[in-house]
């Protein structure tokens, strides 16, 4: 990671559901304005590496976090309990695996994130769903029908209006869990193409069960394994030329 | 095992039996239900029809069961609906959204839950002896709208409760999450989302409650309401400041299916008449309700799916 700079890093992670340790010693640094990529197989802990960076654990009884992940540049720890959850979750965007839209209109949709922090001007929030929706790739398919409710939009729309409504706030880092895992081949590349825009303004973390995916859009990539991070380098060289033999196996295809 | 064309017409015609069988059984059973029901209305509408005139709606009960009417019985009803309402919903709608959104789900809140449940099944003179004991007795309400409102709010408050939290419970946790993710506040995210999503099934569950308490008569007759009213409770509203009222909440009172059951128990063929007319009306009342409960679901449902 020469030469990069560093948005947010984990240091020693380990994470609990109730007595099931989840996450193992983690440690990885997230580059900004970069794609980090996370794989590898069925329940090696990769999403719940996600939720910790928002903290999306502690709505659930019996979660426990260890270690740090510091998010800079003011160096403040995601995961200790003297951290209130709400304040990094306003600094950090979440897209989830199937598309969450409220049962609201588009306009509203978008604008929530904006309310919560209360911002009720219909000037200013005019012009960030406006915006969102632009950096989105979903203005012109909607911009006739925002009082529309959202259920009306098909699947790939109802999840790029949910990376809208992330957007809408400005966020340092976008989380991604399986955004396409839902979609079809289409709206799968649409929303890859997206992130690939997005990159220039926002720092992402993406989860994905698709290693083309991580392949074609992200900078670096991390393989993880039985709750342990096996192996983090930049894309090229896990998917050409991995230094572990488990990352090779994966990447090729011999298992999960 | 060779299976021959033969032997899998057998059975499938032996299936086809079954099938038909229990069809058969589905159809009788769903007629058997639904035809009492018929033969229950029309020989109550037959009975009660020619005394269902203006007339029964605006007297007073009298000795003579021409002149009788229900006039103090539906006014007492709505009033002590009124009562019901406003006591039971706050603190139903209050509690379900407590203990499905803010409680920690451990041994205590289970203890709660199973006993909530268990009050919905509590038979409803059991509600009657304690707002004797408590409302009357103790509080010195008397036997008044206050004390039969409070009673059947007691009566429905579990029902709100579990109906609050069915329908909470049937909002995806996803949704949750998308607010949290926003950087939503726990009040935030009940106040935007989970109230609005649920307040079909709530309202559902609240009109479905009230539409029980209009008819039930045991608990009412054990606080002491009276059989034989002719008089209205002082209007809430007054000439002089401030214009309103509460005198009302602590006049003596009747309702609806009291003075039904007051009606039946006389001796006079006459009265049996009053009774069955008092009847259409209450059972117009209560299935208007549940009309209005099915139509606010229906309209909820299309707005929302997941």
């Amino acid at each position: 990671m020469v030469g990069e700079k560093i948005k947010a890093e984990s240091i020693n992670l380990n994470f609990w559901y109730g007595t099931v340790q989840a996450l193992k010693n983690v440690n990885l640094k997230i580059a900004e304005k970069k794609v980090t990529a996370l794989i590898g197989p069925s329940g090696c802990g990769k999403t719940t590496f996600l939720r910790c960076f928002n903290r999306m654990h502690d709505l659930y009884p019996n979660n426990r976090y260890e270690g740090e992940i510091f998010l800079y540049p003011d160096k403040v720890n995601i995961v200790s309990p003297h951290v209130d959850p709400i304040e990094i979750r306003m600094r950090i965007g979440m897209v989830f695996q199937k598309p969450n839209p409220f049962p609201k209109t588009i306009y509203e949709n978008i604008a929530y994130g904006l309310r919560v922090r209360g911002i009720n001007n219909k000037k200013v929030l005019d012009e960030v769903v406006e915006r969102s929706l632009k950096g989105a790739a979903l203005w012109d398919e909607v911009k006739d029908k925002l009082n529309k409710l959202a259920f009306e939009l098909s699947g790939g729309q109802q999840q790029r209006l949910c990376i809208a409504r992330a957007l809408a706030t400005d966020p340092e880092i976008l989380l991604f869990d399986e955004p396409t895992s839902a979609l079809d081949p289409i709206a799968t590349g649409r929303i890859e193409e997206l992130i690939e825009e997005l990159k220039e303004k926002v720092t992402i973390l993406i989860v994905t069960h698709n290693m083309q995916q991580a392949a074609r859009i992200s900078d670096y990539t991390g393989f993880m394994m039985l709750g342990e991070l096996i192996e983090f380098d930049t894309t090229d060289k896990i998917f050409t030329n991995p230094s572990k033999k488990l990352t090779e196996d994966y990447v090729t295809g011999r298992f999960g | 095992m060779d299976i021959k064309k033969q032997d899998i017409k057998e059975v499938i015609k032996i299936n086809k039996i079954w099938e038909f069988l229990f069809y058969f059984i589905g159809l009788i059973s769903t007629f058997i239900g639904l035809a009492l029901l018929c033969v229950l209305f029309i020989d109550l509408f037959l009975d009660g029809y020619p005394r269902l005139t203006y007339k029964f709606f605006t007297s007073f009960p009298s000795r003579f069961p021409k002149e009788a009417g229900i006039l103090s019985a539906w006014v007492g009803s709505i009033l002590v609906m009124i009562v019901t309402a406003i006591s039971a919903i706050p603190v139903g709608v209050l509690a379900g959204i407590y203990l499905e959104e803010y409680a920690k789900k451990n041994w205590f809140t289970n203890f709660i839950e199973i006993n909530i449940s268990n009050l919905a099944g509590v038979p409803s003179i059991i509600y009657g002896l304690l707002a004797l004991g408590l409302f009357v007795q103790t509080l010195k309400f008397g036997e008044s709208i206050l004390t039969g409102g409070l009673t059947l709010g007691l009566l429905i408050l579990p029902m709100i409760i579990m109906a609050t939290r069915e329908s909470i419970r049937a909002i995806p946790d996803s949704i949750r999450e998308a607010s949290y993710a926003l950087g939503a506040t726990k009040w935030q995210t009940v106040k935007h989302h989970i109230l609005p999503y649920s307040s079909g099934g709530i309202l559902t569950g609240i009109i479905i409650g009230l539409s029980r308490a209009i008819g039930e008569t045991a608990p009412i007759i054990t606080v002491g309401a009276l059989t034989f009213i002719a008089f209205l409770p002082t209007s809430p509203f007054t000439d002089t400041f401030p214009f309103i009222s509460f005198k009302w909440l602590f006049d003596p009172f009747t309702v609806m299916p009291i003075q039904m059951f007051n009606w039946v128990s006389r001796p006079q063929k006459e009265f049996h008449i009053n009774a069955a007319s008092a009847g259409i009306v209450l059972l117009i009342m209560t299935l208007a309700m549940n009309a209005l409960a099915i139509y606010i679901r229906y309209k909820f449902r299309k707005r929302i799916k997941w």
